[in-house]
């Protein structure tokens, strides 16, 4: 995209602009209102509305799909697009039932909105209706068609960001429009009046349920009250609720939300979260941040006993185990705790990821990835390794769509584990399912391919160019050959002689460079080929690293190749922490290694447990009642409000107990200052929310520490640490399950089990016995999930107290023994 | 114009004139004999008359005029704002209220809730209702907002109670399922004028 600044000028008012802009964006982000139903700001025009008509330099363009020329003169609003517009929002009118009153939308809907604002007080239009049912697309979707006005938004999202693509527009068996109409009506609302005559919104595999990843999405952008969560359904009426802007609590992206509270019901009084709403046009939820929001932990009250017990523990302790779905505020008071009692501090997500992060730094000077979403989302080649992109961070993976979808980008996707999702994404994606271990090739691979040749030692040139070979193939080839025939004209009786071409295979013996990597990656012969047509016109690339690497044995190897990549193939590099807040907790403590003597579990295993699911010895506040600030994948420091009081102990207590705390958790906000990157800001200070434009004004974003570049040379890859046979069980959550919040929510019901592709769950039967070389075992139900291919099974490690991330220990993979139960 | 007129202040010399009245008694015989005079006049049961007669008629006749409250009421005017009815379809029987909410939302001394759901029937349930009389002013917002003339005034306004906080459920507003067919519709706060058709404009129907 280029960027050069131009200057338009709308409805008189000059604006400032980049080519390529849309007009609706510059209009909206200079607060100029242009009515639009069906456009979404960050996905493709759909042109369902028309209603964005507006006047380019007089001739009549949609704005939503119009880009901006430099001394553009664009007229929002003359006499003729106003009656456009408001045919076309009586056309939408028509057979629309008026039963506002029942319908969820509850005034917050378009439809009425733009119906009032473009005064229309009369139908003149009319057509016979179609019955219309309501379904039940799945646990969390509901779709009323009778209110829906198929202006696409949800089959955009869902392509365009999601990338499930799992709803489109179906014949709705409406009756024809009039003929004479098209003469009398205004033009623009004839053509929206005759598609919408004919369609209606069915999920795309032809049956009636959707098979995606429940991210409700689609309810979130639906205009009217046509899609709705299931749960929500007729619950409440919209301005009855109170909105909470918070971030969501499950995974590393942190994104914004609102959590929307009311009474339970009349006879009870406390609060509820009732659902999530986002800003959709510049943030993607997924299934888990949508659905997930009912984790509270309701106490009665301060229980005085527990709370002596669990000062006496602290007192007593040698370890503090936690995980890092915790806030910025109580990692930094777990590492206080340290100081003064002297304890370890056990995590093992941030731990891992903490070490591959400092091995990073050391590589590259830099404390931190160059990164973040929001780049990748720019850049139109997008690569992926060693991350579960499904199911480790959503918007990572709605990122890698947005490439192919929104950039006409390529991709690459790296990955033991086969995914029969992300080959969907785009036409341009190449998949390698490689085997375990064998991640330090894919990143020799990304080297070899796009690194400047230039700046490499001689040694890695060398090393990358013993893989290249030259082998002679044989390969068919199609050539059109000259016939000629003689062909008798039947009439006059002539014979003619004709000379046709005709395709013919013939086989040719060329040479071709073959590629060891791509072989030994599992790679496909066609790929060098591809890989060109891939590459050109690609202007921006990125990279993204998952967990796999962070638990990988060569981690600071990996690492240092991380480095280099970044520094020679000039790609933007983003890292998944693992967890919610990883990245804030590697930051913010000094974590050890080992667990010793009396361990204290905060929302972990321990000898005293303190944690927010109600079978803790000492409740604590769930991340939805909690004040404080994420560190999020994209380096910003977030922060969450309390959408639910609690009256229980919080860890503040304890601290002021053993005489380190502060008044409140969220004075030590500011204290944050104190450590590198992060600044010292009071927490109230903090903005959480968009601009009209897009920008995301949401905490502050963390200063990149520059820390001393090493000189350290990365290592040649040793096929030793390969698992290449045997069952080998991966660590990894299924979609929507994150942590034992999650869990606890009642709306997500991914099951605790053995999530397998379907080929292996017929050889696997019903349950399972996975059983580790140290000798642990579970008994798992076997669960399967279409979009995996090959062998390896998934293990969750949502549930805390089964101790899945014990188990694995440092590794990400392990090799198992399987019985059949 | 002059202002001479205005000007002369001398009000001592208008044109007063006495009227002519009976000399005032001087003895004692002659104040006795005026109290006499007034005293047995005709004229006391002139006035009186009226008085006796309509004794005479509700005494004897039945025709007594005085409302026995507690036990006789009188009719009142159906804008007068009691307390809450619930109204049903008289179709059908069902409840009239579509759960929108809207009589709790306008509600200014927040006294009205709700609970709805997605029933079996795919319509929105009214599952719970319930005003607070402690609290309503009987301001008729409700009834004027309602869309479907669901909730009404009544004419009970006898709505003092033993407790402060006084709670109606919607069982208890609803017209009993038997007395539908004395359910009258509502003319008061919030019912549609009499002339309601003339000022809308009707949608074409391509049936």
């Amino acid at each position: 995209m280029s960027s050069n600044e131009i200057t338009v000028k709308i409805d008189g008012k000059e604006c400032k602009s980049v080519e390529g802009e849309y007009i609706l964006n510059v209009a909206r982000a200079n607060d100029i209102f242009i009515p639009a139903i069906c456009y979404l700001t960050r996905c493709s025009p759909t042109l369902a509305c028309r209603i964005c008509l507006v006047e380019a330099d007089g001739k009549r363009v949609y704005a939503c799909n119009a880009k901006v020329k430099d001394g553009m003169e664009v007229t929002v609003t003359n006499e003729e697009i106003l009656q456009e517009r408001r045919a076309i929002m009586e056309v939408y009118d028509v057979n629309h039932p008026l039963q506002c009153g029942v319908c969820d939308q509850s005034g917050e809907c378009e439809l009425q909105n733009y119906t009032l604002e473009l005064a229309v007080d009369s139908q003149s239009y009319a057509i016979p209706d179609t019955i219309r049912q309501n379904k039940n697309w799945s646990d969390v979707l509901h779709y009323d068609a009778g209110l829906c006005i198929v202006c696409e938004r949800c089959v955009t999202v869902c392509k365009d960001m999601i990338g499930d693509s799992a709803i489109k527009t179906g014949p709705r068996g409406g009756e024809a429009l009039p003929k004479d109409l098209k003469d009398t009506m205004p033009k623009d609302a004839y053509a929206m009046w005759n598609k919408l005559q004919k369609s209606i919104i069915v999920p795309s595999n032809g049956t009636d349920f959707t098979d995606c990843s429940d991210c409700g999405e689609c309810t979130a952008v639906c205009p009217v009250g046509a899609l709705v969560s299931r749960d929500f359904v007729y619950k409440s009426n919209a301005w009855e609720l109170k909105r909470i802007p918070a971030t969501c609590a499950h995974c590393s992206s942190g994104c914004q939300i609102y959590y929307e509270t009311k009474h339970t019901s009349i006879s009870d009084p406390t609060e509820k979260i009732y659902r999530v709403t986002n800003e959709w046009n510049y943030v993607s939820l997924c299934g888990a941040g949508r659905f997930g929001y009912d984790f509270e932990n309701r106490v009665q009250g301060k229980d005085e006993e527990a709370f002596a017990l669990a000062i006496k523990a602290f007192e007593t302790a040698q370890s503090i185990k936690f995980n890092s779905a915790i806030t910025n505020e109580e990692a930094f008071m777990l590492q206080r705790l340290k100081e003064k009692l002297g304890v370890k501090l056990i995590n093992h997500d941030a731990k891992a990821f903490k070490d591959f992060l400092t091995s990073y730094a050391k590589a590259s000077g830099k404390g931190l990835y160059g990164g973040d979403l929001k780049e990748v989302m720019k850049s139109d080649f997008v690569i992926s390794v060693g991350a579960s992109l499904r199911n480790d961070n959503p918007n990572a993976r709605y990122a890698f769509n947005h490439v192919q979808k929104m950039n006409k980008g390529a991709g690459l996707y790296f990955h033991p584990v086969g995914d029969t999702l992300v080959s969907t994404f785009g036409k341009s994606v190449e998949i390698f399912t490689h085997q375990v271990g064998q991640e330090e090739l894919a990143l020799y691979l990304i080297l070899d391919l796009f690194a400047d040749k230039e700046r490499l030692d001689d040694e890695i040139k060398e090393y990358l160019a013993s893989f290249h070979r030259h082998e002679k193939r044989i390969i068919k080839e199609k050539i059109m050959e000259e016939v000629s025939q003689s062909v008798t004209d039947k009439e006059t009786g002539e014979t003619k002689e004709v000379i046709k071409k005709v395709p013919k295979t013939i086989e040719k013996e060329i040479e071709v460079e073959v590629n060891g990597l791509v072989e030994m990656l599992g790679g496909n012969d066609a790929f060098y080929e591809n890989f060109e047509k891939m590459k050109s016109k690609k202007e921006s690339f990125s990279l993204i690293i998952g967990e796999d690497l962070y638990y990988h044995p060569h981690l600071h190897n990996l690492s240092r190749l991380v480095a280099l990549i970044e520094e020679v193939c000039g790609m933007t590099l983003v890292m998944i922490p693992p967890r919610t807040n990883s990245l804030g907790v590697a930051m913010i403590c000094d974590l050890d290694e080992e667990e010793s003597g009396y361990v204290i579990g905060y929302n972990e295993h321990g000898h005293f447990r303190l944690g927010s699911r109600g079978f803790s010895k000492l409740d604590i506040p769930a991340l939805n009642q909690q004040e404080g600030t994420f560190t999020n994948i994209n380096k910003r420091v977030v922060p969450t409000n309390a959408a639910l009081d609690y009256h229980g102990y919080e860890l503040n207590d304890i601290l002021n107990a053993l005489g380190i705390g502060m008044r409140q958790t969220i004075d030590f906000t500011p204290q944050l200052g104190r450590i590198e990157g992060f600044k010292s800001q009071n927490f109230d200070d903090l903005p959480n929310g968009y601009t009209n434009a897009g920008e995301e004004l949401r905490g502050y974003a963390l200063e990149v520490v520059e820390v001393n570049k090493e000189e350290i040379k990365v290592v040649k890859f040793n096929e030793s640490i390969v698992i290449n046979e045997g069952e080998i069980a991966y660590r990894c959550n299924p979609q929507r399950q994150f942590n034992d919040f999650t869990d606890r929510s009642s709306q997500i019901n991914e099951e605790f089990g053995a999530y397998v592709s379907p080929n292996k769950a017929k050889e696997l039967g019903e349950e399972i016995e996975v059983i580790f070389e140290q000798g642990q075992s579970f008994k798992l139900k076997v669960i399967v999930d279409d979009r995996m291919q090959g062998d390896i099974i998934a293990i969750p490690d949502y549930k805390s107290y089964q101790n899945v991330y014990g188990v694995f220990g440092r590794d990400r993979y392990k090799k198992v023994t399987i019985k059949k139960v | 114009m002059s202002l001479e007129k205005y000007k002369d202040r001398n009000i001592g010399n208008q044109n007063y004139k006495l009227i002519g009245h009976e000399a005032f008694p001087q003895t004692n015989g002659e104040k006795f004999e005026r109290v006499m005079k007034r005293m047995v006049k005709g004229e006391l049961f002139v006035g009186l008359w009226v008085t006796v007669r309509t004794m005479f008629e509700a005494l004897f006749k039945g025709q007594m005029h005085t409302t026995k409250y507690p036990f006789e009421k009188l009719p009142i005017s159906p804008r007068y704002r009691a307390i809450h009815e619930m109204l049903r379809l008289l179709e059908s029987g069902h409840y009239r209220c579509i759960g929108c909410g809207l009589c709790e939302q306008i509600c200014i001394s927040d006294c009205i809730r709700m609970d709805t759901r997605y029933d079996e029937n795919q319509r929105k349930e009214v599952s719970e209702y319930t005003i607070n009389f402690g609290r309503c002013i009987f301001c008729g917002y409700c009834a004027e907002v309602c869309p479907e003339l669901a909730i009404v005034h009544g004419p009970r306004y006898e709505t003092s109670s033993e407790q402060r906080a006084s709670f109606s459920l919607f069982e208890d507003m609803l017209t009993p399922i038997d007395a539908l067919k004395h359910q009258k519709e509502y003319p008061g706060f919030g019912a549609v004028s009499p002339n309601a058709d003339e000022n809308i404009k009707k949608t074409p129907l391509a049936y």
